[in-house]
C-alpha cells in the first residue's frame, strides 16, 4: 500500500516536521459516468464504497456528498458500539458489525480508536429487569456477550454511580456488554474514505444529488450541482435525507426525521470506566480519550431538519444525568448540537432493493446506526453488488412494511443508541 | 422550546402539547378492500416533508384538544394554526 501509516511513517515524517505528510484521499472532479453511485458521505456510504471495491471489485464507484464527509450523523453522534439486541435478526446484523469493529484499525491501516471498555444498561423498574435478563439470554443463545449485574457490581465498576435505594429512580440492575465500546466517530468516515480511495473510488464532497434519473423502470443516473453523472447502480444512505431522495425517484418511505442533540464537557480527569445508557430516565454517557463526558440526549417529538433540537430535552437529559452521577452537577457543558435521524416505525434499519431497478435504500438508522457502520456497508455492499440482499439484510427490506414482518427493537434500541 | 398557539387556549410552552405527525391522512373508508401494498402505505409511509409541513398536536396539558398547525420543518417557524375540520392555509381539504 502506498503512504501506509507506521511507525517508520512517523519517524520518518517527524524528521521533516510533519510537513510532508501525503492527502489522506484525492478530491477528483466527478466522471461522466460510475458503474454505481453511492449518495451520501457519511461513514456508511463511505463504508459501502470500500467494501464494493474491496469485497466486489467493482471500483469504478463515485461517493457523492452535498457538504463535507462525516458531516452528517457520522460525526455528531455519541459513537456508541454495542450488539445486545434482542431479536435474532437485528442481533447478527449488529454483532457482524461489531466483529468488524474488532478488525478495522489493522484492515484500514487508520486508527479508529475503538476501544472496547463494556457498555452497560441500566434498569430502574421490575419491568426494565425482566426486559434486561430476557435480552441478556437471548443474546447469550445469539453467541454475544451479555451479563447482568447486581448494583453492587454495578457500583463495582463504575464507583461514581448513585446506587441509592432513595434516589427517584433507583438502580436495580444492568445488563453488560463487555465487547462493547466507542470509537472515534471521525476517524471512521476519514479511514473508510482513505481505504476506497486507495482502491480507485472518487468521493467528491461538495456535492449534492437534486434528482434520480430512471428510464423503463431502471435508474440511469442522478443529478447533482455538478451536473447529470449516469451509473447503472445508484444506493442511498443519506441518513435523515432519505425521504427527500425517495421522493426524487417517486417513492415513499416510512420514516420520519428528528432531531436528535449531544452535548460535552470540559474535560475531566479519567472518573468513568464503561458507557452507561438508561432506557428507564433517558441518559447516555462515556468519557472520550480528551476527558470529555460525552452525553447523548433524546428527540424531540417533531419532525426537524434543523440540526438542533429544543432546550427542554437537553434539560431532562442533564437532570437524569445528575440523577446517576451526584457529582457530575458541578460540571461545566462546553458544546451542545443536533444531527437528523431517520427514525423507522419498528427502530431498525431498511437496507433493501427498490421498485426502481438498479436503486438501493440504507436508511432508517435512526438514532442507532453508528455501531453499525462496518456491517451497515458490508451487507449493502452485497446487496448491490449481487442484486439480491445477503442474509444477514434479507430481512430488513421495505417488503416488511406490507408484510406486517416488522423487527420491534423497541425495546433495545427505541430510545438508547 | 417551541411557543405553540393553541386555537383555543393561545401561546403556550411546547411542553404542554404532544405531537401527532402529518395531518390530512384519510382513513381508508373500506380497509379490507385494500391491497397490503395500500394497507401499508397507509399505515407507514410519511410524507416527512423538509420545509412548510401541515401536522397534527395535542394540547395534552391544557384543553385535550387536537388541531393542526402549519410548521417549517427546517426553521421550526409556526406558520399557522388551524381547527381539524378546517382547510390548511394551502388549501389541502380537511
Ligand atoms: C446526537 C446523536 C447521537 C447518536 N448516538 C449514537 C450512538 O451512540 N451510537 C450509534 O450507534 N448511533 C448513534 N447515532 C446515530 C448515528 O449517528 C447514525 O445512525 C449513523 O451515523 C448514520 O450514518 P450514515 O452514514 O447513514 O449517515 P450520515 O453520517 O448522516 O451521512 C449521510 C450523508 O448524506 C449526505 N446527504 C444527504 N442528502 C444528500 C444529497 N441529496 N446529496 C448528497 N449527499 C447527501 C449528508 O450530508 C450526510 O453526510 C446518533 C445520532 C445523533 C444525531
Ligand atoms: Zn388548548
Amino acid at each position: 500500500m502506498k503512504n501506509k501509516y507506521s511507525i517508520f511513517s512517523l519517524v520518518r515524517n517527524a524528521v521533516s516536521y510533519h510537513q510532508n505528510w501525503s492527502q489522506a484521499w484525492r478530491s477528483p472532479d466527478p466522471k461522466p459516468a460510475y458503474d454505481a453511485i453511492i449518495v451520501g458521505g457519511g461513514g456508511h456510504g463511505l463504508a459501502t464504497a470500500y467494501y464494493l471495491a474491496k469485497e466486489h471489485s467493482i471500483t469504478r464507484v463515485a461517493v457523492l456528498e452535498k457538504g463535507w464527509i462525516g458531516g452528517g450523523n457520522t460525526g455528531r453522534n455519541t459513537t456508541i458500539v454495542r450488539s445486545n439486541y434482542l431479536w435474532d435478526e437485528a442481533a447478527h446484523l449488529y454483532e457482524k458489525s461489531l466483529k468488524l469493529w474488532e478488525g478495522l484499525s489493522q484492515e484500514l491501516n487508520y486508527n479508529v480508536m475503538f476501544s472496547q471498555r463494556g457498555v452497560m444498561n441500566l434498569g430502574h423498574t421490575l419491568q426494565d429487569m425482566r426486559d434486561i435478563v430476557r435480552r441478556s439470554s437471548a443474546n447469550q443463545l445469539n453467541g454475544i456477550d451479555s451479563e447482568v449485574l447486581t448494583p453492587a457490581q454495578i457500583k463495582n465498576i463504575e464507583p461514581t454511580i448513585n446506587i441509592s435505594q432513595q434516589a427517584r429512580y433507583p438502580i436495580l440492575g444492568a445488563s453488560f456488554q463487555p465487547r462493547g465500546g466507542v470509537a472515534r466517530h471521525d476517524a471512521v468516515a476519514w479511514g473508510f474514505a482513505r481505504g476506497a480511495d486507495r482502491y480507485g473510488v472518487d468521493v467528491i464532497q461538495n456535492c449534492e444529488v437534486t434528482g434520480i434519473r430512471q428510464q423503463n423502470g431502471s435508474v440511469t443516473g442522478v443529478d447533482t450541482t455538478r451536473g447529470f453523472i449516469a451509473a447503472p447502480k445508484v444506493g442511498v444512505v443519506a441518513a435523515g435525507h432519505s425521504s427527500l431522495l425517495a421522493d426524487y425517484a417517486g417513492l415513499r418511505m416510512p420514516i420520519e426525521s428528528h432531531p436528535l442533540q449531544a452535548l460535552v464537557s470540559e474535560p475531566l480527569k479519567p472518573v468513568l470506566n464503561t458507557v452507561i445508557m438508561s432506557n428507564a430516565v433517558h441518559g447516555y454517557i462515556s468519557q472520550s480519550d480528551k476527558g470529555e463526558l460525552v452525553v447523548g440526549a433524546g428527540i424531540d417529538s417533531y419532525i426537524g431538519y434543523g440540526q438542533r433540537g429544543s432546550y427542554s430535552v437537553i434539560e431532562g437529559n442533564i437532570a437524569a444525568i445528575v440523577e446517576l452521577f451526584p457529582n457530575f452537577s458541578r460540571v461545566k457543558m462546553l458544546r451542545q448540537w443536533g444531527g437528523i435521524v431517520d427514525v423507522c416505525p419498528d427502530a431498525c434499519p431498511i437496507i433493501s432493493l427498490t421498485p426502481v431497478k438498479g436503486l438501493y435504500f440504507n436508511c432508517g438508522w435512526g438514532t442507532g446506526g453508528f455501531k453499525a457502520t462496518p456491517g451497515s456497508g458490508w451487507v449493502f455492499a452485497y446487496t448491490i453488488a449481487r442484486n439480491t440482499p445477503h442474509g444477514l439484510n434479507a430481512a430488513f427490506d421495505l417488503n416488511r412494511f406490507y408484510t406486517g414482518a416488522l423487527i420491534d427493537e423497541h425495546g433495545a434500541a427505541g430510545v438508547a443508541h | 422550546m417551541l411557543s405553540i398557539d393553541c386555537p383555543w387556549c393561545g401561546s403556550r410552552d411546547q411542553s404542554e402539547f404532544s405531537y401527532g405527525g402529518e395531518a390530512h391522512i384519510v382513513r381508508p373508508k373500506e380497509p379490507e378492500k385494500l391491497s397490503d401494498e395500500d394497507w401499508g402505505d397507509y399505515l407507514f409511509n410519511r410524507k416527512n416533508t423538509k420545509g412548510r409541513f401541515e401536522e397534527q398536536w395535542c394540547h395534552t396539558a391544557g384543553c385535550r384538544r387536537w388541531f393542526n398547525a402549519v410548521r417549517d420543518s427546517q426553521s421550526y417557524k409556526i406558520e399557522a394554526v388551524y381547527k381539524i375540520g378546517e382547510q390548511s392555509p394551502d388549501g389541502i381539504p380537511e
